[in-house]
């Protein structure tokens, strides 16, 4: 079973919907595969080569960068900017704080997330109804609006300059608490009924029964949830301002902001920096393609 | 539970609502964070806004100033046309090619469709950052790959950094690319949840895969069509990242966009009252974007 949240009624019919098309899709025929396949695949190489040429690029020695003629292919690849952008630019550094940020973050967030979903989805008080339109207002509210306002708040609280401060604001996450709400929402109430006649504590079925059946939902938030604070640029930017605790991305945009860019520098650093998603993401990728990602604005 | 069989027979029809402690708990951190990184940031922001406040030592109540002065500002005024003109223009580009791509990658034709769909999706997982990096690589004036080709074919160097304009359309088209990947996904998803006897009922009566398109997948999907608009365009108005490592805001600052605006007022210039007067006016707009979300979103469940 992939369980993945299904907000709308709709959705649930789409794995029906699906294996009624299949047996159509016998009788096409060359004719008609030839112009789909080749559409597909010339956007494909339109969506790709950008990312190719960047990644190609990278390989070159810093002199063959700007080398006419321009080649695909580097002539003698190096990795010398990768080392560059590793050891003298302190990506080693900024790898490391982003990592910790992440993992930390994510953990926290699928955590909370999954409590606040759970309760949101099987219990029934005035209160939490309240807070679950609470939630929701964050949403209309994102970080680019209230910039200075949090960061006031993130500094009187005495978490400026430091990772801490980058991580507690962004545990709270409307997608998040949404995601296990809908599936606790899916998750029959008989089962915790039945749980309640044996005898059970209420927070003892949450962790021994609901839990364990929600992971799906864990690792597509984790997913997510890893890709935002992997990319999140503009709040570490302002929290930050010791370069040892510099993000990957903030390093990043220091090397492009600067006067004279170091491309060599660049392209090695945003490689570098692109690995671990895209590491996560193929490992995962069904966790991500199967996610209902409508179930709340990006955070 | 029996211990707490007394409150279930004071309120008997109410069956759930005799849990009070289990939701309390599990809600209680969020409810921490949502009280100190929501409401009060929303607070002190809508009350510095009729301050002076500059981010350190004493303030003063100034009214309705900063509003005035907001809307003399002639730079305020032209990074709100510039963000609501990048919106406008990054909307519609996305929307065609995410669902051009979503079509094609559920044609029963197409072959590959599970590596090509890796092609596309790949753009959505690297940062604004990187993307920004990737694009002024690939559209450098002197140095980009996109120049020297043209100037192979005869062509003369075209400005791409150096007029705000094209700059824009760098930007505009590097985010669509960078955001099809998200776009395709709920395409695809409410594509594949139209019944297929319609188009079944479409091919009998003649109906060519142009006219299914628009007679039948359209239409379908139109819940789901509103809905990618609507996240695109609350994207669209606070994009900063992308504009820093691109062209940073530039050149000069002709494209500097609302979130840029922001930031540079209260950060580099200490005018945090002023800052969070401009903020309420973002606000604004994404809340009115976001209500007409939820109306269409009610009107959907309800069907």
């Amino acid at each position: 079973m992939t369980t993945t949240d299904m907000p709308r009624k709709a959705d649930a019919d789409s794995a029906r919907a699906v294996s009624r098309k299949r047996p159509r899709a016998v009788g096409g025929g060359l004719r008609r595969a030839v112009p789909a396949t080749t559409l597909l695949w010339v956007l494909a190489a339109i969506y790709g080569l950008p990312v190719l040429w960047f990644v190609l690029s990278s390989f070159k020695p810093a002199g063959d960068l700007f080398s006419l003629p321009l080649t695909i292919l580097p002539h003698d690849p190096s990795v010398s900017g990768y080392k560059a952008a590793w050891d003298s630019a302190n990506f080693s550094q900024y790898f490391i704080n982003t990592t910790i940020v992440c993992l930390i973050a994510t953990i926290l967030t699928v955590g909370v997330s999954c409590c606040t979903g759970y309760a949101l989805a099987k219990y029934d008080n005035k209160w939490l109804k309240v807070f679950f339109i609470g939630i929701l207002a964050t949403t209309m509210l994102p970080s680019e609006v209230m910039l200075a306002p949090q960061f006031l708040v993130v500094r009187d609280l005495g978490l400026y300059n430091s990772l801490a401060g980058i991580i507690v604001p962004a545990v709270l996450t409307a997608t998040g608490c949404f995601m296990f709400r809908q599936f606790f929402l899916t998750v029959p109430d008989e089962l915790i009924e039945a749980a309640r006649i044996d005898g059970a504590r209420e927070l003892s079925i949450f962790l021994r029964i609901m839990v364990p059946i929600s992971r799906p939902i864990m690792l597509t938030l984790a997913i997510l949830s890893f890709q935002w604070r992997w990319n999140d640029y503009i709040w570490p930017l302002l929290m930050l301002n010791d370069p040892e605790k510099f993000t990957v991305q903030i390093g990043i945009q220091s090397l492009v902001g600067a006067q004279n860019i170091n491309w060599s520098v660049v392209l090695g650093g945003s490689v570098i920096s692109m690995i671990p998603l895209i590491v996560v993401f193929l490992v995962f990728q069904r966790y991500v393609m199967n996610a209902d990602i409508n179930a709340g604005l990006k955070d | 539970m029996t211990k707490r069989a007394p409150d279930v027979s004071a309120s008997p029809p109410r069956s759930r609502s005799k849990y009070t402690l289990a939701p309390l708990v599990l809600i209680a951190a969020n409810v921490v964070l949502f009280a100190l990184f929501f409401v009060w940031p929303a607070v002190i922001g809508l009350v510095y806004s009729f301050t002076n406040y500059t981010g350190i030592g004493a303030f003063q109540f100034v009214g309705l100033d900063n509003y005035q002065n907001l809307f003399g500002d002639s730079t305020f005024f032209d990074a709100l046309t510039r963000t609501l003109l990048y919106t406008v223009l990054f909307v519609p580009l996305n929307f065609v090619f995410s669902l051009l791509i979503a079509n094609v990658l559920v044609s029963k034709h197409a072959k590959g469709v599970s590596v090509a769909r890796v092609f596309f999706f790949i753009p959505w997982l690297l940062s604004p950052i990187v993307v920004g990096v990737l694009w002024r690589w690939l559209f450098g004036e002197n140095f980009g790959l996109v120049n020297y080709l043209i100037e192979k074919v005869g062509g003369s160097a075209v400005p791409w950094q150096s007029n705000a304009d094209l700059s824009l359309m760098v930007v505009v088209v590097a985010a669509s690319w960078a955001w099809t990947g998200f776009s395709m996904l709920l395409f695809i998803a409410a594509i594949k949840n139209v019944p297929t006897s319609y188009y079944e009922a479409a091919a009998l009566d003649g109906a060519g895969p142009w006219r299914q398109f628009f007679s039948i997948t359209l239409p379908s999907i139109a819940p789901t069509s509103f809905i990618v608009i609507l996240l695109n365009t609350i994207h669209g108005m606070k994009e900063y990242p992308l504009f820093a490592s691109l062209n940073n805001g530039g050149p000069g600052t002709s494209n500097n966009l609302l979130v840029q605006y922001i930031y540079q007022t209260g950060f580099k210039a200490g005018q945090i009252g002023y800052a969070s007067a401009a903020s309420f006016v973002l606000m604004l707009i994404l809340m009115a974007v976001a209500i007409i979300q939820l109306m269409v979103n009610r009107r959907v469940e309800n069907r």
